[in-house]
Order: C-alpha cells, then sequence, then structure tokens
C-alpha cells in the first residue's frame, strides 16, 4: 500500500520510479543513483582509504620511533623498498606524501563530506533523493576512478608521489627531481584530476538540493545545523577546488610540455635547464587558495554532525542557533583570505604578511563562539553518553586543544620559528585531523540506524572511543614538544642533527610510536563493531535516539525516495528538546505548533495561523518532483 | 495564488526557488567554477607579472575579430531563444544556425591567432612566461568553447527534427546561458590581455 501512495504521487514525475523494484544487482547496489546507497559507497570507500593511510603512518612511524629497528618482515608488502631491513628513504618521503593525501582528500574530504551530505541533506531537508541522481552517481565513480589511479601509483617502480601532499614545484614539476616525481607524480596530478571533478559534480548537487528540494514549511531557519554545514561546505568547495584544478594544470603543463609558469634558474647535477622565468611562489599562492579552504571543508560537516548529537544527546535545544550558523558564514569567508599565511617564511613582504596575520587570528573568534556554544549546550545537559555523544565531546576538546596552537602559528613572527616542524604537525592533526575523524566516528554511530537499519554494539562503541581518544592524545600531545625543539616535519632520520642533542627525543619519538601503534590496532574494534552490526545487529527501532529531524520520520530502513507516502511539512526548528510544558523530552520538526498548546511561547501561537499556507504548498511540492 | 505568495513572503519562504529548474540552478554553480578556475589564472598572471622580468608584446591583430564574432554568435543565440519560446521553428533554425556556424568561425580565427602569435616567435613552451599565459588563457577559453559548440550542436539537431516539447526548450535555453558565458568570459580575457599587457 505505501509504495503505491509513492508511485501515485511520482508516477507522472520520475518515469523510471516504477522500475526501481525490479532493478538489478549492479543499479541497487553499484551504478546506483540513490543517494542513500551513494552514502555508504563513499563511506566504505573511506573507511578502506583511512585503513591504508592509517597503515602508511605506521610504517614511518616505525622509523621515526625506531630507527635502528629491523624492518625484513614488511619485506613481503613493501619488497624492494626494505633494503637491508630498512626503510628506502625516498619511500619514507613517499609514504608521507600518501598519507597525507589520502587522509586529506580520499578520507576526510570524500568520506565525510561526501558520506553525510550525500546521506543526511535529502533525508533531513524532506527531498525525495539529491537535485541530480545521475550527476550524483557520476561523482562517486569520478571519485572511484581517481581512488584507483592513486592506489595504482603506489605499485609503480619509482614510487608514488613523494613531494609531499602540497606537491611544491619544482620538487614535483621536475621529473628528474627525485623517483617519485616520475611516474608517481603524473599520476597524482591526474587522480586529483578526477578527484576534482567528483567533487565539484557533488557540491553543485548538495547546494542545489538544499536551495531547491527543501519540503514545505523547511524555512533556512528550520535547517538543523548539520546541513548548514554541508551548504557551506559544498560552497567552499565548489570555489577552492576549481583553482587547484588551475594550479594542477599549470603543472603538468610545466612538466610535459616545457613551459616554465613555475620554474626558474634550477640546476640538476650541475646542469642548468633551460626554464627562465617562472615563479614557484605562485604555484603556493594557487594551492594555499584551495588548501585553506580545504581545512574547513575537512572540518566543517564534522562540526555540523557534532552540533546534531551533543543537541540531540544533551536533551537541550543547541546553544545559539543562529551564532553557530554565523560563525560557520564566517569561517567560510575568512577561509578564502588567510591562504598565505601558510607561506610566511617565503620571504613575503613584512606587510602583507601582517595582513593576513590578523585576518587568521580573526577566525580565532568564529571557532570560539563554536566552542563556547558546543560546551553551553552540554551544560547542565541531560547528557546520555552514547559512543557518538563521546566522539562528539572528543572532537570539541580537540578543536580547543588544536585550536590554540592555531593563535601561535597564526603569528607571522612565532610561525617563521615554527615552520615545517612537528609543532605544526601537532597542530593540524589535533583541529582538522583527529577532530575531523572524531566527527566522522560521532557520524556513523549516530546515525549508523539509519543507514543500514541495525544498531551498533555499544560496549565496543565505548571501548573504541577511549582507547582512540586517549591515543590521540598521546601521539600528538608530546609532538608539540619536539616542535619546539626544532625537529623538522618530513625528515627520514634525525640521527645526525644537533650534536646528539635530538637524542634527548628519543625515547619521546619511540613513546609516540608506540601510541600510534596501539591507536591505529583499536581501530580494528570499529572495523569489527561495523562490519558485524551491519548483518547481525540488533535491530534498530524507528527513532533511537528519540530525535527531531526529518530523517527518523522514514522507515527504518528508508525507501527509494525515502518517504513511502507524502514527503511530511516542516513546522518548527529542530532543536525543540526538553521544552518546558511539554510531556514528552523532544517534539519532531513534523509536528505543527497546534498540536503542542501546551508548550509553545507567545510568538510559536502566533505560527498556527501560517500552517495551512504551509500545507497548501504541497501542490507546488510536488511538482517540483516532475522537471 | 497570490494568497499562498503572501503566506510565503511572511514565512521568508522562497516560493520561487521550490519551483525553480534544479538543471538550470546546477549551470550556474557550474559557471561559478569555471570562473573560479579563470579568476585563479588571471590572478595567477597579475602575480606573475609583478614580479618582473615581463615580455611586453602586441596581442594578435585578429582576436579583435574574433571577439567581434563570438558577440554576434551570442546576440543570434538571444533571438534563438526567444524563437523558441514563440515556437517559430524556422527563425530558430536559422538564428542557431549562425550561432554555431559563428562559434566554430571563432575558434578557427583563435587558431590563427596562435599562428599569428608562432610567427612572432612567441611560443608555448619555453621560457618567455608573458607569451605561455595568453597560451594558456586563450587555448583553456578554446576548449570551453569547443564544449560549448558539442552542446550547442545537440540543440541544433533536435530543433532541426521539428521537436515541440517544453524539454527543448530548457535545453536551448540551458545553451543559451552556457554560450553567453563564454562569450563574457572571452570579453573578460580579452581586455585582461589587453590592458595587462
Amino acid at each position: 500500500m505505501a509504495t503505491a501512495t509513492l508511485n501515485a504521487t511520482d508516477a507522472h514525475t520520475h518515469e523510471h520510479e516504477h522500475e526501481h523494484h525490479e532493478l538489478g544487482f549492479v543499479q541497487k547496489y553499484i551504478f546506483s543513483e540513490d543517494h542513500k546507497t551513494i552514502a555508504k559507497q563513499y563511506l566504505i570507500s573511506g573507511i578502506i582509504w583511512a585503513f591504508f593511510g592509517g597503515a602508511m603512518s605506521i610504517i614511518f612511524r616505525l622509523q621515526l620511533g625506531f630507527p635502528d629497528m629491523d624492518l625484513t618482515w614488511l619485506k613481503p608488502v613493501l619488497g624492494q623498498w626494505i633494503v637491508d631491513g630498512k626503510l628506502e628513504k625516498e619511500f619514507y618521503l613517499a609514504l608521507v606524501t600518501m598519507h597525507g593525501t589520502i587522509m586529506v582528500f580520499f578520507v576526510l574530504t570524500a568520506g565525510l563530506s561526501g558520506t553525510f551530505s550525500n546521506f543526511l541533506i535529502p533525508l533531513q531537508i524532506g527531498a525525495r533523493d539529491m537535485a541530480s541522481g545521475f550527476i550524483n552517481m557520476l561523482s562517486y565513480w569520478f571519485f572511484f576512478l581517481a581512488s584507483i589511479i592513486m592506489f595504482a601509483s603506489l605499485f609503480t617502480e619509482t614510487g608514488p608521489a613523494s613531494g609531499g601532499w602540497v606537491i611544491y614545484p619544482p620538487l614535483s614539476a621536475l621529473p628528474q627531481a627525485m623517483p617519485g616525481s616520475g611516474l608517481g607524480m603524473t599520476l597524482w596530478l591526474t587522480s586529483m584530476t578526477f578527484f576534482i571533478v567528483s567533487q565539484l559534480m557533488g557540491g553543485i548537487n548538495y547546494i542545489c538540493t538544499v536551495i531547491n528540494l527543501r519540503t514545505r514549511g523547511m524555512s533556512f531557519t528550520k535547517l538543523p545545523l548539520t546541513i548548514w554545514a554541508f551548504f557551506f561546505t559544498a560552497i567552499l568547495g565548489l570555489l577552492s577546488f576549481p583553482v587547484l584544478l588551475s594550479a594542477a594544470l599549470l603543472l603538468i603543463f610545466d612538466r610535459s610540455f616545457g613551459t616554465s609558469f613555475y620554474l626558474s634558474e634550477i640546476y640538476i647535477g650541475g646542469e642548468a635547464l633551460p626554464n627562465v622565468g617562472g615563479s614557484a611562489i605562485l604555484y603556493q599562492h594557487l594551492f594555499w587558495f584551495l588548501g585553506h579552504p580545504e581545512v574547513y571543508i575537512v572540518l566543517l560537516p564534522a562540526l555540523g554532525i557534532t552540533s546534531e548529537i551533543i543537541a540531540t544527546n544533551s536533551r537541550k535545544p543547541i546553544f545559539g542557533y543562529r551564532a553557530m550558523i554565523g560563525s560557520m558564514m564566517g569561517i567560510t569567508m575568512l577561509a578564502f583570505i588567510v591562504w598565505a599565511h601558510h607561506m610566511f617564511v617565503t620571504g613575503m613582504n613584512p606587510f602583507l604578511g601582517s595582513v593576513f596575520m590578523f585576518l587568521t587570528l580573526i577566525i580565532a573568534v568564529p571557532s570560539a563562539v563554536k566552542a563556547f556554544n558546543y560546551i553551553t549546550t552540554l551544560w547542565k545537559g541531560n547528557i546520555i553518553f552514547t559512543p557518538a555523544m563521546l566522539f562528539s565531546i572528543g572532537l570539541v576538546s580537540l578543536f580547543i586543544s588544536g585550536g590554540l596552537t592555531g593563535i601561535i602559528l597564526g603569528n607571522a613572527a612565532l610561525d617563521i620559528n615554527l615552520h615545517d616542524t612537528y609543532f605544526v604537525v601537532a597542530h593540524f592533526h589535533l583541529v582538522m585531523g583527529a577532530a575531523s575523524f572524531f566527527g566522522l566516528m560521532a557520524g556513523v554511530y549516530h546515525w549508523f540506524p539509519k543507514m543500514f537499519g541495525k544498531m551498533m554494539n555499544k560496549n565496543m562503541g565505548y571501548a573504541h572511543f577511549w582507547a582512540t581518544f586517549i591515543g590521540v592524545y598521546c601521539v600528538f600531545f608530546p609532538m608539540h614538544y619536539v616542535g619546539l625543539a626544532g625537529f623538522p616535519r618530513r625528515y627520514y632520520s634525525f640521527t645526525a642533527l644537533g650534536n646528539g642533542r635530538m637524542e634527548a627525543f628519543i625515547d619521546m619519538n619511540m613513546f609516540i610510536s608506540i601510541a600510534a601503534i596501539l591507536t591505529f590496532t583499536a581501530q580494528v574494534i570499529f572495523v569489527i563493531n561495523f562490519v558485524y552490526s551491519i548483518f547481525k545487529g540488533k535491530t534498530a527501532p524507528q527513532n533511537p535516539w528519540n530525535s527531531t529531524t526529518l530523517e527518523w520520520t522514514t522507515p527504518v530502513e528508508p525507501v527509494h525516495g525515502n518517504w513511502p507516502g507524502e514527503i511530511p511539512a516542516v513546522y518548527r526548528w529542530a532543536y525543540d528538546y526538553s521544552k518546558p510544558g511539554s510531556a514528552v523530552d523532544f517534539i519532531p520538526q513534523n509536528v505543527p505548533y497546534s498540536a503542542t498548546p501546551e508548550s509553545n511561547l507567545p510568538e510559536e501561537n502566533d505560527e498556527i495561523a501560517h500552517e495551512k499556507d504551509i500545507e497548501d504548498l504541497l501542490d507546488i511540492q510536488n511538482s517540483s518532483y516532475s522537471h | 495564488m497570490t494568497q499562498e505568495h503572501l503566506a510565503n513572503i511572511k514565512l521568508g519562504e522562497p516560493e520561487e526557488t521550490l519551483s525553480m529548474n534544479p538543471k538550470k540552478f546546477m549551470l550556474w554553480l557550474a559557471i561559478v567554477s569555471i570562473t573560479m578556475m579563470f579568476a585563479g589564472w588571471t590572478s595567477g598572471y597579475l602575480v606573475r607579472k609583478a614580479e618582473g622580468r615581463w615580455h611586453e608584446f602586441e596581442m594578435p591583430q585578429i582576436f579583435w575579430y574574433s571577439t567581434i564574432i563570438l558577440f554576434v554568435s551570442s546576440i543570434s543565440m538571444i533571438f534563438a531563444v526567444r524563437a523558441a519560446k514563440k515556437n517559430k521553428f524556422n527563425t530558430l533554425k536559422t538564428a542557431i544556425s549562425i550561432t554555431f556556424v559563428f562559434g566554430l568561425v571563432f575558434l578557427i580565427t583563435q587558431v590563427i591567432g596562435f599562428s599569428d602569435l608562432i610567427e612572432n616567435q612567441l611560443y608555448f613552451a619555453g621560457s618567455d612566461v608573458a607569451a605561455s599565459w595568453i597560451y594558456v588563457l586563450v587555448g583553456l577559453h578554446g576548449l570551453h568553447v569547443f564544449s560549448g559548440l558539442v552542446v550547442l550542436l545537440v540543440s541544433l539537431v533536435s530543433s532541426f527534427k521539428f521537436t515541440a516539447e517544453s524539454k527543448n526548450l530548457t535545453r536551448i535555453q540551458l545553451c543559451a546561458t552556457y554560450w553567453h558565458f563564454l562569450d563574457i568570459l572571452w570579453l573578460y580575457l580579452f581586455f585582461f590581455l589587453y590592458f595587462n599587457r
């Protein structure tokens, strides 16, 4: 009966809708246009990539923590990259580069925003699917293609790209500069081109869906903060990824067509190269114009997810809903005008440096607003410590402790000293890497019941959280000291540095490495829980966390088109938790004010008069699916 | 309808977004991303130029003609859309053909412009970065014009098939938006290069 209603409302609109139930395996699970399936594809790809990215960091942590260790046992995996029981120096650089690339782009961009933007936007705004399911499908498969190419580059004879994830020229522009600058770099650029195309197609879809396909009554000020976060993330991507494409294209011309955009007066092996007139700094400007917004592309979805989970599990309305939107908007705008703080040591004009320093420090304001709002939401709440809630609180902790060092690094005078040391590594791993990873995990634990219709094991979730939370601090907190002592990042070995002074940190490096190995191993708990729960988990109730948002009004396992009947209308914001006067401690967004006279505020009683107008929009909404 | 409209204003509910064609909206977003790409290149050009050691030279004369040609093709596209709205198929066919042919001629003039540059020993590869930049800006715009021609060809073929569906009109409108954008983009690049030699 339910399906019949869906087809009746949509029959003239989705011409192929009625065929859905006869879709074969390929269309249902592989080349699917359903946003929920695409989200799961992104999630599982992201988890697989995270495993590879994490494993790489373990290998180079072995080198850093135990430089004298015999690594012959890794030979079955790494083959010729292990020479005489030691990690090949060039391959160490390749590992660092690929760890950065994989984690930033393939895990925390595609895996995080790809998963949750796809999954939550249509479900939380009340849409049947994305604006264009086809482009959405293409977006995933371009990402898949990019993944295949990046993965293949690991198996080339000269190794994958090795010039750092930022691929600065001339190292990346000259194939003869280092082994990884050859085929590995070409594959890196090819892969990233497809990746950018994938992200643009995804971003265009997210923006278009949020603006055009909201259900009746869902005004922008009633959107859950998750959707606001995904919306700003998509805008950031749409404006910054094309500039990375511009930079990469010029790099491709320099590498393969003999131009000199980034190359000037270079000697290799005593021989002068013919290239004159280029500017390597130009690449840095173009790269960081993406690179800095990319930080927020990674972080904002995690912050949005956290807002939602903290409000739900504190059983309190989010503190400062509009301030949260305003601060995200502020971060989005500031993200585009602070890029040169990555370049304080490039010899830029000190006046320009102070302008960028000033703008950078302003970011502390919206970030602090967000941190305060999380804490004040938690304040005196009836907190329910689900694994998702723990990961969200963990995110707030990491966001603050990593953000504080951002204020230090944002100062040009201090940054000159700390640039490219482990202090920077500690800073961005806490504030962007670990914080976003915690957001990803929180999201998986929270929306797993909606994704797979099953519950994850709670106790394994707790074990996973505590191991990861303690582990992450053990890994990255000591790095601040290592960095203050002057250890540069990306170095293969420190044995020859500083007349033995560096030996003082051997123990600390060893500690970091052991903590990293334990933290990485602890992720196995998550993978087992995840896979086991998909198949054998307890069946989830319809609204396991007593949440107000629309996705929990769908059936336990949403059908194609998300709601079997009409899409529910929205009458109130997403944060009516523990409302005074109300008998229940949460009122879903689709409950009209006329049904809750006991808890309405005076201005909400005025809204009752407009409820009929919202209902009247049903025809317009149905006709919007007829395009 | 007016009541609904008023209600929407009161609720701050943008009614027209609910009925806006998502494809048109997506095209605009795609245009934004292409704009950002060229913004990246032109600002890179300025940054590089500010560093000095810059070779100043005259743009090929033929770029003036190509500018006019693309402008004309854009105007005939306006007529094509108007004709499509009024179901005047003959005007539509003529106008869209003019646009297509002029678009093709534009690409040819750009190639001639490149050969003029080569005659003056200004090459894409090598150490004259100022020349390389012209090839990049003009060439990548040309690549987009090529993609525009492909889309135009689809509309051209369908308009010759006398099919008067609304889907067709949408396609022509999408095509026109993209084509006008490419025209404006070229005007921007042309005057950018003219004033920032």
